[in-house]
């Protein structure tokens, strides 16, 4: 293991190296500066780097090393954020032009326990604009592209954060889902990504997209790496009301155990759909087999509302972004248009030119769907109709400990593929929607590659709180089913 | 034709806490603009609301004062409208699910008490404030002020019970009194932690279907709200009797031209999109919590009124104003303590130094010493009010300056005795024209005693011996 390059050491080796003073923080990190100034203008991941912040950074935890403190397990590890997190002294965008000048007076809770824990901040991940979307196209800043083919989509809306550390441009980094935001760009990209149970991560200073699904959470290159972050971020925070104050388990501990006799749930509606691409299948297939071979048991499950739930999602999710994204008017911070005379035309104007075309639609459709006279047929519909889907993965629950699906039902599209068709865009997420609305935790873990050489993943679901069965399982796969982690991108 | 009002009023008070109601920002009025406020009251990107517990417990106590149903599960919606002192383009109000429900408290009224229904208590979010530079019509700019934002409020809406503007303005100042006495609202209407709107139709009297209502706003004092539904009352009468219709809209409080005027037809009301807020939880309130907070309310505006008239014997409209402020009645209640005597004088006494009393120049000692003093005859009725103006000016004991100022009364028989034979002695012509019939020259010769002894005289006294020397 001696040759194998800095870069693509995991979370947890790089920060026992640095640790056991093998490697400094500030070594490392301008070791992955230097792979974000020659691969980052082809991928596209960072909206923000933070060279001089970074080094300054690194060199304070080397010093801190020096006389013997340790700031936390993170201690001196090159990080990334997606641009979602607010950072005190670093721009955070939302890759929005709307807030394309916004200098955070606060840090959001992600970014206080990561740095905390002594991560250094290497920058801001890309995303699709205010998360809405499935291949980072929608930012305002330009695309991100895939690592594995620089001619396809890394997914999203996380799919900076997805790009980044499948081309090693950093240890892990933070994304947020909240329709498979997190998942999706991880299986497109070939690296793990959690969507904690709601609750679990608090959600004080990330942008609000739809308040009742967001979730933020870890892409890593491994599990374990994922379990050790998630143990970072993870903790109750008064700050908001929606977090649960339960312990933190030792999630790291959960990446290797043993998957003998677990119950692993195939909801039937996932396998039936036409759009299933037949290579996704195959690699879940082989993800299954990894599963049973280690002992676990597969049980068939039903999940009968799973049809509802684009739909559900489609009205929850805008109804509460119009709402949520009502404060960007340009009275007191961000973009606010030049060209206006009067106060609505300055409000007005602001939004018209600040947000981009599928931000506008999803206002549309959000604000249409909480008008008086409609409210009950759709904003108060799809919440019953919420409660079913939760019921669904109650029910088979009680027969299985995880559920194993695809994540995405096809490996990554072209660029500009679906960007004219909202609807297809839309159908990226079905398989990983279902989660969010029933607020349980889910894990996308590479299970294989397409023919054409890109990364597949494979999704599991478990009942809430139950992160670590996740771990388990997830771990499993990738012992029975070792592929690289790092996209083979040459400078 | 005879008409009949219908009105519904409802109350916005600024709760009293220290901190607002979804951040730890002061609540405090009049610091420098945009002094008291933090990323989630200014509504910046990724904060999120904390309720503040105090703010529920002062809704709670207000209900269980106003005899309302607290309600265990209560929901903080979202009312989403766009608008430069709304950072967040939406409020944070209860709607659908407030904290209280089905409530009222008794008002006086033509000498008998009648009954308001209280619909429901919800607690909200206030807005900030615009500052325009320069009028408003021509304003080169409009300055925001967010002091205000997120400052807690609690909505108190009545039933439509009140009839007469007499009857809303008794309904007001009992409420505002109870919230004073709750100590949950500091009831100041100038600053806006008081304030009221009025829903007010007409409809013929002995009808039983209301007319078409108008809302009316901007009325910031007790004054303004019974000036404002005295004319809208009128307005609406004769727009009837006209032949004219009552439109639904809101209508503004014009307090100079003394008139309302449209400010919004209901066809212009905002579609405010309400729904729950996805990031505050449903609110549950335990009934243990219910429980511990109704021990904690005070014996409230009626009550006291009602004890006071039969504990001491006063008139109930002293008891009412002695009532009208919890320390008042309290002050009264220590000076009687102290002073037993006649509770009439003690509360003629409270209710002529009120303002002193309340801001604490005075203590219920001195009112006790100046009424004992005068009901055993010691100091006069003038000299007692002298002497309380020496105290406020001063700050020595009462008794303390009617010794140094030698304004002790002359009670003393024998000593009067001899002015008496003094001053009878010296005017022989009075003396005969009073025994021939001119009893007016009684208040010559009391006149005469009060001059010798230099006012120090009981004058009662003085006319006795008077009497009895003079037969």
């Amino acid at each position: 293991m001696t040759n194998v390059p800095v870069h693509e050491w995991t979370l947890l080796e790089a920060a026992r190296k640095v640790r056991e003073k093998e490697i400094s923080a500030r070594e490392l990190t301008s070791a992955l500066l230097a792979r974000i100034e020659t691969l980052d203008p082809k991928v596209h991941a960072y909206i923000t780097v933070l060279p001089e912040a970074s080094t300054a950074l690194a060199s304070a935890c080397d010093e801190d090393l020096a006389k013997g403190v340790v700031r936390g397990p993170l201690h001196g590890v090159p990080v990334g954020l997606k641009d979602i997190f607010c950072t005190r002294g670093a721009r955070t965008t939302c890759g929005s032009r709307i807030l394309h000048n916004f200098d955070p007076p606060y840090d959001a809770c992600v970014t206080e326990k990561i740095l905390g824990a002594g991560a250094v901040l290497l920058g801001k991940h890309n995303m699709d604009e205010f998360a809405m979307g499935s291949s980072t196209e929608t930012s305002y800043f330009g695309p991100t592209r895939n690592p594995w083919d620089l001619s396809r989509i890394p997914g999203g809306s996380s799919g900076g954060t997805a790009a980044a550390v499948a081309a090693a441009m950093c240890f892990a980094g933070v994304g947020t889902d909240t329709g498979g935001s997190i998942r999706q760009p991880a299986s497109l990209c070939g690296v793990v990504g959690v969507k904690p149970t709601y609750g679990r991560v608090s959600r004080y200073g990330m942008i609000a997209f739809a308040s009742s699904l967001d979730q933020g959470g870890p892409i890593t290159r491994t599990v374990a790496d994922a379990a050790m972050l998630l143990g970072v971020i993870a903790g109750y925070d008064r700050r908001d009301s929606t977090c649960v104050d339960i312990p933190v388990p030792d999630y790291l501990s959960a990446a290797d155990r043993p998957v003998k006799g677990l119950r692993v749930g195939l909801p039937k509606e996932y396998y039936e759909g036409g759009g299933l691409s037949p290579e996704v299948r195959e690699a879940v297939e082989k993800a299954l087999k990894a599963l049973t071979d280690q002992g676990a048991v597969a049980v068939e499950v039903s999940l009968p509302h799973t049809s509802f739930a684009l739909s559900t999602y489609y009205l929850i999710a805008p109804a509460e972004a119009s709402s949520n994204l009502a404060r960007y008017d340009g009275v007191r911070y961000g973009y606010r248009s030049e060209s206006a005379t009067g106060l609505i035309e300055m409000m007005s104007k602001t939004r018209a030119e600040g947000f981009g075309e599928e931000v506008k639609r999803r206002i549309m459709i959000g604000t249409y769907a909480l008008s008086a006279g409609y409210y009950e047929a759709f904003y108060g519909k799809a919440q019953k109709v919420r409660t079913l889907i939760r019921r669904d993965f109650a029910k088979a629950f009680e027969v299985a400990d995880v559920l194993l699906t695809p994540t995405a039902p096809t490996p990554a599209f072209r660029l500009g593929e679906k960007t004219g068709d909202p609807l297809t865009m839309y159908l990226s997420d079905i398989y990983t929607i279902p989660c969010n609305l029933a607020g349980i935790p889910g894990i996308s873990v590479p299970c294989g590659f397409s023919a054409e050489g890109l990364p597949i993943g494979a999704q599991l679901l478990a009942d809430s709180f139950r992160e670590e069965t996740l771990f388990a399982a997830a771990g499993a796969i990738e012992r029975g089913l070792p592929v690289p982690r790092t996209a083979p991108l040459k400078g | 034709m005879a008409f009949e009002a219908v009105i519904g009023l409802e109350i916005h008070a600024q709760l009293s806490t220290r901190s607002k109601i979804f951040c730890a920002c002061s609540a405090a009025f009049g610091a420098p603009p945009n002094e008291n406020t933090c990323p989630v009251c200014t509504g910046m990107p990724g904060v999120l609301p904390v309720l503040n517990r105090k703010a529920v417990e002062y809704a709670i106590r207000t209900a269980l004062a106003t005899s309302c149903v607290v309600q265990r599960r209560s929901v903080f919606a979202r009312k989403n409208y766009f608008y430069p002192d709304l950072p967040k383009a939406y409020q944070i109000s209860q709607y659908e699910l407030p904290i209280a429900l089905g409530g009222h408290v008794d008002i006086e009224v033509d000498g008998g008490t009648k009954r308001i229904g209280i619909t429901r208590i919800h607690m909200e979010e206030d807005a900030g404030k615009l500052v325009h530079e320069g009028d408003f019509a021509g304003a080169q700019a409009s300055l925001a002020d967010l002091n205000r934002c997120s400052v807690p409020l609690m909505e108190i809406v009545s039933e439509p019970d009140i009839r007469t503007p007499e009857e809303g303005g008794a309904y007001l100042r009992r409420l505002h009194d109870i919230l004073v006495y709750l100590e949950v609202c500091d009831g100041n209407m100038e600053e806006g932690s008081f304030r009221c709107d009025a829903n007010v139709s007409v409809r013929p009297a002995g009808r039983e279907a209301f007319g078409t209502k108008a809302e009316l706003k901007n009325m910031n004092s007790f004054r303004n709200v019974e000036k404002a539904l005295e004319y809208e009352i009128r307005r609406q009468s004769e727009l009837i009797e006209d032949g004219g219709k009552v439109v639904q809209e809101t209508r503004l409080w014009d307090a100079n031209a003394g008139r309302t005027v449209s400010m919004r037809r209901k066809e212009e009301a905002h579609d405010y999109r309400y729904f729950p807020d996805p990031d505050l939880l449903p609110l549950i309130v335990e009934d243990a919590w219910v429980e511990e907070l109704r021990g904690t309310i005070p014996e409230l505006p009626a009550e006291k009124i009602a004890r006071l008239e039969r504990q001491y014997g006063i008139p109930r409209y002293d008891a009412g104003i002695l009532a009208s402020a919890r320390a008042l009645a309290d002050f009264f209640e220590a000076s009687a303590a102290i002073f037993g005597g006649n509770p009439k004088t003690t509360a003629n006494e409270c209710l002529h130094w009120k303002d002193e009393a309340l801001a604490g120049k005075l203590s219920p000692e001195t009112i006790a010493h100046a009424v004992e003093d005068r009901e055993r005859g010691t100091v006069s009725a003038t000299a007692s009010k002298k002497l309380v103006e020496l105290v406020l000016a001063t700050g020595k004991p009462f008794r303390t300056l009617r010794d140094e100022h030698g304004l002790t009364q002359v009670s003393d028989v024998s000593a009067l005795d001899a002015v008496v034979d003094k001053i009878l002695a010296a005017s022989p012509n009075e003396v005969a024209s009073y025994r021939s019939g001119k009893a007016g020259l009684l208040s010559f010769f009391v006149g005469q005693v009060m001059k010798e002894t230099r006012g120090k005289a009981n004058p009662k006294m003085a006319q006795e011996v008077l009497k009895r020397k003079l037969g």
